[in-house]
């Protein structure tokens, strides 16, 4: 869910929408906000499955240290999609263990 | 390998500050950090700062930040952001990692200003998508416009549980619950004040059993825990609920300290660099600036940061030592007074009865999270005249005066010691203007008129909430606790520049709930 | 120099707890009973703990479950946190590619 207007701080700061993949689906975003922030708009909650007991995980910390919200983006695993910025056409996949097919 | 007078790690509050000061006496600073973006933890923060003028009081955290960084420009400071210190060595030379590189770089100082990083508790399920920090909750909402979910359940009572649950509130979710399993709730008053009378149930005493919920959480189980942390059966309590938010402390993020050899102590409060009141660590040129020396607040921060950045400024020879003594005994006077009161590092874990006035402390807040009607009024800001007044519900001793300064008619007075509790003088007459509502940080002062029609009084209080409510709007009132009370009507809404967003309510309830109304819920309308 | 001297002390029996199977390293997946049955095993420190079970030495570099297993271990052994020495922190402060870690020094060459 999105704040369109925030009793401090405003409406937020204009945006162009871009389009981006998530495990196939066609999914819309804000160009320049993390991947896992245009994830939470679109109402996903899980960004992978563990290696070693597949328990889902996604954002605890939101500022790229706990390392939870990793997911394969453009083919490449683990990247922090928290503070990774949100580029036209990104392909974004869970990701199981560390790779993005599932076990 | 690129050499440069002073090297800082970390942009934020303490670190800008640090370069500021240097920079401003000659040196070449750079500042790296990790981040996209400068300012640490500052520009989450949309509430207004405590303490004095000087210490940049009921200003709000995020505009304490875009000063500071213009400062920065100014001063011809260099931050290089996504930059990541990968390792500082005991001859201050430090790896960063910038872009697809490793960059070596020399310091003739470095002042390590890296922050703080959140504690963890963990629980039954705590592992689900939607158990987050209290900072990634700030993170989502202030700076990329995202509700962290629709309804949260906080846990931890410290200010940073209490500030984001409110925050959460004005960025529209709802906070179902506030769990701490200490007996007493851990900020400042004000903050819990503010959050209670929206109607959030405080459980003091309690944990978390479970964390419910097969992909992601859908509900969460708390329990009543005695004094050996065991849980009392019988006394679970379920909540559904979409998000649960940790705010259970920080600890310094000292480990590039630690790498360098320099003498660490670890305390309760995390392991921390011992340092003299400069911030230099035992390796000498190397010095701690702000939570990483120990957890305090970023107004603390600031000054430590430029006490570090001066202090590295006569090291390094580009100033005298008397420079240096007479410039750091200022700033240390004014970080001590930020050190006073209640919550001062020296009362940590101290069981405070008496204010420094010698009034019992209101031990409902600190339970519950408000104040009982019987005890507030004990506090010398509540006082029954007639015509338009002050109601100063602030009840604890922390250094904060911005009330004194606001009004125009020197209506409320605190004095020198800024901890001191704010008292109404009885010579002066208010003019309703609500300045003091509108500049108290902890939005604990209202104004009242207790007899405005016969039969009704009106209340006047700080409003932060979208959809504001209009002039006609029919409601009810709140009182501290969050309970409904009574039947309300607004008759007015002031919103002035000067107010910063901080919007004047004014409310007609029934005569009898004078001193109890204190929130509206506007009933026009889906919520 | 290790806090804990004596690798003598007796911790008695290794009892099965409740909440054993909760995770405690989320980036490795160690559960609270690994921890505590690696200190039974003669990990008494930090670092020892880190390298038997591999706490720490995931993604997040024990940024996470730093604190929990030192409050974990001091427990097993009966002594306060403080009184454990702190884990060894080296360089890299964070992950970093091995592709990166070769382009150190480039500008030099």
């Amino acid at each position: 869910m999105r704040i369109e207007e925030h009793p401090i701080l405003g409406k937020p700061e204009e945006k162009r929408t871009i389009e981006f993949t998530y495990d196939g689906k066609t999914l819309a975003g804000l160009e320049g906000e993390p991947i896992a922030m245009a994830l939470e708009a679109a109402g996903v909650m899980i960004h992978r499955y563990t290696k070693k007991y597949h328990q889902p995980r996604g954002v605890f910390c939101a500022i790229g240290r706990c390392t939870d919200c990793v997911m394969v983006v453009d083919g490449k695993p683990n990247v922090r999609t928290c503070i990774t910025p949100l580029e036209g056409g990104m392909k974004v996949q869970t990701q199981y263990g560390v790779s993005a097919k599932a076990q | 390998m690129k050499r440069y007078d002073l090297i800082i790690i970390g942009a934020g509050p303490a670190g800008l500050s640090a370069g500021i000061e240097a920079a401003k006496r000659g040196l070449e600073v750079i500042v790296f950090d990790e981040n996209a973006k400068p300012g640490g933890q500052l520009f989450k923060q949309i509430h207004k700062f405590f303490g004095s003028k000087e210490h940049k009081a009921k200003i709000r955290g995020f505009k304490i930040g875009e000063e500071l960084l213009k400062e920065a420009n100014d001063c011809g400071v260099r931050v290089e952001l996504n930059a990541i210190v990968i390792g500082l060595y005991l001859d201050k030379e430090v790896t960063v990692k910038i872009g697809d590189e490793i960059k070596h770089y020399k310091g003739d100082a470095v002042i390590v200003a890296t922050g703080a990083t959140e504690n963890m508790v963990p629980f039954d399920g705590w592992t689900l998508p939607g158990v987050i920090g209290a900072g990634a909750a700030q993170t989502m909402m202030n700076l990329h416009s995202i509700k962290p979910g629709k309804r949260v359940l906080m846990l931890g009572s410290g200010n940073v549980g209490l500030v984001v649950s409110f925050q959460l509130m004005q960025a529209g979710c709802e906070v179902v619950a506030l769990v701490d399993a200490a007996p007493k709730v851990g900020g400042y008053g004000v903050h819990a004040s503010k959050v209670s009378r929206c109607g959030v149930p405080f459980y003091l005493s309690h944990t978390i059993i479970k964390a419910e919920g097969e992909e992601c959480v859908t509900g969460v189980t708390i329990g009543e825990v005695d004094t050996s942390w065991k849980i009392v059966p019988g006394t679970e309590k379920h909540f559904n609920i979409d998000t649960i938010c940790l705010a259970v402390g920080l600890s310094p993020m000292s480990q590039l300290l630690s790498m360098t050899g320099c003498k660490m102590k670890d305390t309760p409060g995390g392991y921390v660099p011992e340092c003299d009141e400069t911030g230099a660590t035992s390796v000498p040129g190397i010095y701690g600036a702000g939570d990483v020396s120990g957890i305090e607040e970023a107004s603390s921060a600031m000054i430590e940061g430029r006490i570090s950045g001066i202090a590295a400024a006569e090291y390094l020879g580009f100033i005298t030592k008397v420079e240096l003594n007479e410039k750091i005994e200022e700033l240390e006077e004014a970080l001590q007074s930020l050190r006073e009161g209640m919550f001062a590092p020296e009362n940590r874990g101290k069981v405070l009865e008496k204010t420094d006035e010698g009034i019992d402390v209101s031990s409902n807040l600190l339970e519950m999270g408000y104040v009982d009607e019987l005890e507030i009024g004990r506090f010398p800001g509540i006082r029954r005249v007639s015509g338009v007044h002050p109601a100063i519900e602030c009840t604890q001793n922390i250094p904060c005066n911005p009330c004194e300064d606001a009004c125009p008619r020197k209506c409320i007075k605190i004095g020198d010691k800024i901890t001191s509790l704010p008292v109404i003088n009885p010579d002066r007459d208010c003019s309703g203007c609500g300045m003091c509502v509108a500049s108290c940080p902890g939005q604990a002062i209202f104004l009242v008129n207790e007899e405005y029609e016969p039969g009704f009084a009106a209340i006047t209080m700080p409003y932060e909430f979208l959809p504001l409510p209009v002039p006609g709007d029919q409601g009810r009132a709140l009182d501290r606790s969050g309970k409904e009370v009574c039947m309300a009507e607004i008759i007015e809404i002031k919103s002035l520049a000067a107010f910063d967003h901080t919007h004047l309510l004014t409310m007609k309830v029934p005569g009898d709930m004078v001193m109890k109304a204190r929130f509206f819920r506007n009933m026009e309308g889906a919520q | 120099m290790s806090k804990i001297k004596d690798r003598l002390i007796n911790l008695g029996e290794f009892v099965l707890q409740p909440d054993d199977d909760m995770i405690i390293c989320r980036c490795e997946e160690v559960t609270k009973g690994e921890v505590r049955k690696a200190v039974h095993d003669g990990m008494f420190t930090l670092t020892e703990i880190r390298r038997y079970t591999r706490t720490g030495m995931g993604l997040c570099q024990g940024q996470t479950c730093g604190r929990l297993i030192k409050g974990i271990v001091a427990r097993e052994l009966g002594v306060a946190p403080i009184e454990l020495e702190a884990a060894v922190v080296r360089s890299p402060m964070r992950p970093i590619e091995m592709k990166v870690l070769g382009n150190e020094g480039k500008e030099a060459r």
